[in-house]
């Protein structure tokens, strides 16, 4: 008996140690801050590095300073993927208001309506190479459902992937299908908790139609809002897929973003200039920076808030 | 249990008869149907003639090759890898990560003797550093039948040529079908068009970068270029479009010719048309007393510095240089065997062309993303599609080219 009452006193000393404020949220974080560390953090400081070095990923690096970036700031190609980014982030944020539309429009109780909700979800749960794909069929001008439509009003159908101005909208138009799926799905869980009781007590004060919306069920819906408007601030930023997809960055580079860019100038068939592309990714990295910041600071003011 | 012991078995049968015979790994790169009945089939008899090596067969997918042979060099290297000769070769010989062969050329009589074409194309810093297999020719592929009906001969020089394209456009034929959304195809058009006007050596110079893009010679290539375009107009939408998808026109009588190499005339049968329906003729002349040059892109094989058994290695090698088994690989392959004294399939007229068209040549050129650079050569292809969709941008396309010349061979 004595044994094993002392054996339980060593036990609960035990577990008091390991359950202890100080120790057990770190263990339980290790793992992942091992790899977000070795997989993250460590990345971007190598990036930080090769980007100051020419090197073609088997030969020797050389030491060049800031020559990766003052090419970059010449590099036409450069502006062309950045004037290209910034048409993404601001058109891709159609998404949002699109995906509380769609959210607004369906929710509602009638018969079947589960089926048109996945439906409408469908577009973000296939992946974006088949999205990127299908519309490239689209597009074609030749057997396209572009072509049949300019065709049945007899004009003459555009090349839209083929067009240096037309083709980032084309390929945006194309990526928003599954971000607005993405978004209304955001919505639609935020409209389960919009509360009964003070869209009640707007009726009573004769609130109706847009009214309702914007000072009512809108404001309710601000976490939902912050949610889509971050990842479709990241989703713009990161847009790689599509365009590898549809284009290459074609026709002469001119779809290009900054993650294509560098995906090419490091990693494709003419590339392996890891410099180049670190210093690429840098820029990239600092962009998505001035968004994170934000973010952080406004996630970091609502919890302190919401305390 | 039962079923566990027999594999046990086999496995251990199976190490020590790794363990006894020496292994040779070579990687291939291309798994379609034709290219890879080829290759085993020379494996098979390099396996019969040396029956104490064991050899170990690694096909991958090309452009999943072209990204591996990076991390497979240094880290698991194969003793034999396929790659592609010129400047493409040039990044993994300047790192030491090819080994020098160049003894292999010297004491091998039929390597030393029967490959004076694509010697040149084999060699960098004065060395060897790999044995070719396979090559084929370029030129302009037709729709016979189209040339028939409309009453036009193959054409022999530009004016001809410029001839044809109008008989075409007057009957509602496309002249020409291209598909650059992957770039490499224009520069086909544009390497015919510089060799054609101004010969091999200033494609040499060009691809080196010792004459700039801004040059009058160059910029002669380019005005020709615009007659072409402008009287011997491409389909539409072509920059979105593969090589493949660029069949689609050629295949239903829509568009006429295609500039391309002979490993199209496979997509052109599979497109449904017949042997009958389809010729070659060589690009034509376009600056008369020009000394013909042609495209002749070869596929070879290497041995990485950091292979494990160099010994077998450099027998393969020897091995498929044979004038044999180069004939019975390219007769599998529909391709030109780089060995001069190998038999030709001289029931394929394309073959037998395209054996014409090279032998007779002054020059063979590799391709211009073969010759150039890689850097310049994208940046070059980008710039020849865009001058194929906004010709009159071609002074700024060339400045632009000029400047990255500048900083690539620096």
């Amino acid at each position: 008996m004595q044994i094993s009452v002392s054996s339980v006193a060593e036990q609960r000393r035990k577990r008091s140690f390991w359950q202890s404020q100080a120790v057990m949220p770190w263990l339980l974080l290790a793992p992942a801050m091992l790899f977000f560390l070795v997989y993250v953090i460590a990345p971007i400081f190598q990036s930080l590095l090769y980007s100051f070095y020419e090197w073609d990923g088997i030969g020797e690096a050389t030491w060049i300073g800031w020559a990766n970036y003052e090419e970059l700031f010449d590099d036409d190609r450069f502006y062309v993927s950045l004037k290209n980014n910034i048409v993404w982030l601001v058109l891709y944020m159609l998404a949002v208001p699109a995906g509380l539309a769609v959210a607004l429009f369906l929710n509602q109780t009638m018969l079947g309506m589960r089926f048109y909700k996945s439906m409408f979800f469908f577009p973000f749960v296939i992946s974006q190479v088949v999205v990127g794909l299908i519309f490239t069929w689209f597009y074609n001008p030749n057997f396209g459902i572009v072509g049949e439509i300019w065709r049945f009003f007899g004009a003459e159908p555009p090349s839209i992937l083929g067009d240096e101005d037309l083709v980032t909208y084309g390929i945006i138009a194309a990526g928003l299908w599954p971000q607005i799926a993405y978004c209304m799905i955001l919505y639609l869980t935020g409209l389960n908790n919009v509360s009964a009781d003070q869209i009640e007590a707007g009726r009573l004060d004769n609130a109706k139609g847009w009214k309702m919306l914007w000072y009512i069920v809108l404001p309710q819906l601000w976490p939902a809002t912050f949610l889509a408007i971050v990842v479709t601030v990241i989703g713009a930023l990161r847009s790689f897929d599509m365009i590898a997809i549809m284009t290459q960055g074609g026709p002469y580079g001119s779809s290009n973003v900054l993650s294509y860019f560098m995906y090419e100038t490091a990693l494709s068939e003419y590339g392996f200039r890891m410099g180049y592309g670190s210093s690429i990714a840098v820029i990239l990295f600092l962009i998505m920076l001035v968004f994170i910041g934000y973010f952080l600071r406004v996630m970091y003011k609502n919890e302190r808030g919401g305390r | 249990m039962t079923t566990i012991k027999p594999l046990v078995g086999m496995s251990l049968a199976f190490a020590i008869a790794s363990a006894n015979a020496a292994d040779l790994v070579i990687n291939f790169d291309d798994p379609n149907p034709a290219p890879k009945a080829g290759f085993e089939a020379a494996v098979e008899a390099f396996k019969a003639a040396n029956p104490d090596v064991n050899v170990i067969v690694n096909i991958n997918d090309r452009e999943a090759h072209k990204t591996a042979i990076r991390n497979f060099l240094s880290a698991d290297a194969p003793d034999v890898t396929a790659w592609y000769p010129g400047n493409r070769m040039g990044p993994f010989v300047d790192a030491g990560q090819f080994e020098d062969i160049s003894d292999l050329w010297a004491s091998d009589t039929n390597l030393s003797t029967s490959f004076e074409a694509v010697k040149p194309t084999m060699t960098r810093d004065g060395k060897q550093w790999g044995v070719p297999y396979s090559y084929y020719q370029w030129g302009v592929y037709y729709r016979a039948d189209l040339f028939a009906k409309y009453g036009i001969s193959e054409p022999s020089n530009w004016d001809e040529m410029l001839g044809a394209c109008d008989t075409l456009k007057e009957n509602g034929v496309t002249p020409f079908t291209i598909g650059t959304k992957y770039l490499w195809t224009a520069a086909g058009v544009f390497d015919y068009l510089n060799l054609r006007t101004n010969g091999y050596d200033v494609h040499n110079g060009l691809t080196a970068g010792e004459i700039k893009y801004t040059d009058e010679r160059i910029r002669n290539t380019f005005e020709n270029w615009k007659v072409m375009l402008d009287r011997c107009s491409f389909v539409d939408n072509h920059a979105t479009m593969s090589w493949q998808d660029a069949l689609a026109p050629f295949a239903k009588g829509e568009a006429a010719m295609y500039v391309m190499g002979n490993f199209a005339v496979a997509g052109m049968k599979d497109a449904g048309l017949s042997e009958d329906q389809i010729d070659f003729f060589q690009f034509p002349e376009i600056t008369p007393g020009v000394a013909r040059a042609e495209e002749a892109p070869a596929d070879a094989f290497f041995i990485p510095s950091k292979a494990k058994n160099k010994a077998d290695a450099r027998k393969f090698l020897s091995f498929i240089a044979r004038p044999e088994i180069q004939a019975e690989w390219n007769k599998t392959l529909g391709q030109l065997p780089p060995n001069s004294k190998s038999e030709i399939n001289s029931d394929d007229k394309f073959i037998r062309k395209g054996m014409q068209t090279v032998s007779t040549a002054s020059g063979l050129a590799q391709f211009f993303d073969r010759d150039a650079p890689a850097e310049m050569a994208k940046a070059g292809m980008e710039g020849f599609q865009e001058f194929m969709i906004k010709p009159e941008r071609m002074d700024a396309i060339l400045k632009r080219l000029d400047k990255i010349q500048e900083r690539v061979y620096k």
